[in-house]
């Protein structure tokens, strides 16, 4: 019996690159073989499904399952390549209060039997959908952009994670890992941009990955398609399976991999915990 | 040549995406609550009909939408056990 390890993806703000970053992820982890589940709690506004191409096929939704008017098995939705990938989508016609603590709990557990990983989607804020994506997580990815405000209501996050989770209620300590989207090499160099070192100064969390700013992050979504799977060769794509490497407890330098053919960006020494 | 046909050539991934939107809007906006509850009891009735002739687990029977421009598919995915064809 598997026992999943639960990862949520959460930023405070919003357009941060939230739900880009769990389907890259989550489609990186699954095409290493492993059995991954994505959790979109954004009710109401339920966007992970358009990002992973799997809008057409929704039938039930994550509020069915907590309410037992659908099983868990009912409700997955199968990606289309990846054949370990599962979406479990957030209700588009309640609101966010049909989401209850209990029910929560209960689909995380049965879905830990059967995945190695599941991913919540957090929505932007710090309401009710935000604190019940993190409430049951293992472990945090925080996406932050090289922007003031970002950085701000990431820190605000980072206060939730350490008191509002399963984990941080038990004494433990939540880890926490930073990956900073939409990076522009060319304004970070010319000081126009905050630095990564700051970012991890500030924030004070280990760093996960540098996803650079791309068009092809715009073009993946477009088309349904996560970057890592749309065009695994594009920068963000080896960033975001960089990342992943990272999480799954590999020691490897942080590095912005750039468009240019085997040229990469500068190396960082941040790591993740 | 006119100058659309060469607008519409710059990115096909624009327009995949407008494609996509506006099946999934024309669902959205007729609301899509009528079909999990269309699905739920297809699934029911479904199950009442298998069970006549053979026994199954209710939770070995799937059942998928595909919603596309002009129609929308449903699959049933049924795992017989071993021994079904046997007993029918």
């Amino acid at each position: 019996m598997t026992d999943g390890k639960v990862i949520v993806v959460t930023s405070g703000k919003g357009g941060v690159g939230k739900t880009t970053s769990t389907a890259a992820i989550a489609s990186a982890l699954a095409k290493d073989g492993e059995r991954v589940c994505a959790i979109d709690f954004d009710v109401g506004l339920r966007n992970l499904d358009l990002i992973m191409g799997a809008e057409r096929r929704v039938v039930f939704d994550l509020v069915n399952v907590v309410r037992g008017e659908a099983s868990i098995k009912q409700a997955l939705v199968r990606d289309k390549k990846l054949d370990s990938l599962f979406l479990l989508p957030a209700s588009q016609t309640r609101d966010k209060d049909a989401l209850t603590e209990e029910g929560v709990s209960s689909v995380i557990n049965e879905l830990k039997m059967s995945f190695d990983w599941i991913i919540c989607d957090s929505p932007a804020g710090i309401e009710r959908g935000a604190t019940l994506a993190m409430r049951y997580a293992d472990a945090a990815i925080v996406v932050s952009n090289p922007e003031v405000s970002s950085v701000r209501d990431c820190d605000r996050i980072i206060g939730l994670l350490d008191a509002k989770t399963i984990v941080a209620e038990n004494g433990g300590r939540m880890p926490k890992h930073l990956l900073v989207t939409r990076f522009d090499t060319e304004r970070a160099k010319t000081g126009e941009m905050l630095a990564i070192d700051d970012m991890v100064d500030i924030l004070s969390i280990p760093l996960l990955g540098v996803v650079p700013e791309s068009k092809d992050v715009l073009k993946a979504s477009n088309v349904g398609s996560p970057i890592t799977i749309a065009n695994e060769n594009s920068a963000p794509a080896r960033a975001y399976m960089e990342a992943v490497r990272r999480l799954r407890g590999e020691d490897i330098p942080v590095t912005i991999p750039e468009d240019r053919k085997g040229i990469f960006g500068k190396l960082f020494r941040g790591r993740a915990a | 040549m006119n100058l659309l046909s060469l607008f519409s050539k710059k990115d096909k991934s624009a327009s995949v995406a407008k494609n996509r939107l506006q099946i999934l809007l024309a669902h959205e906006r007729t609301g899509s609550g009528p079909d999990a509850m269309l699905v739920s009891r297809l699934r029911e009735d479904i199950l009442e009909v298998i069970k006549k002739h053979i026994e199954i687990d209710p939770e070995a029977v799937k059942i998928e939408m595909d919603r596309d421009e002009e129609v929308t598919t449903l699959g049933i995915d049924i795992e017989l056990p071993v021994k079904a064809s046997e007993q029918a």
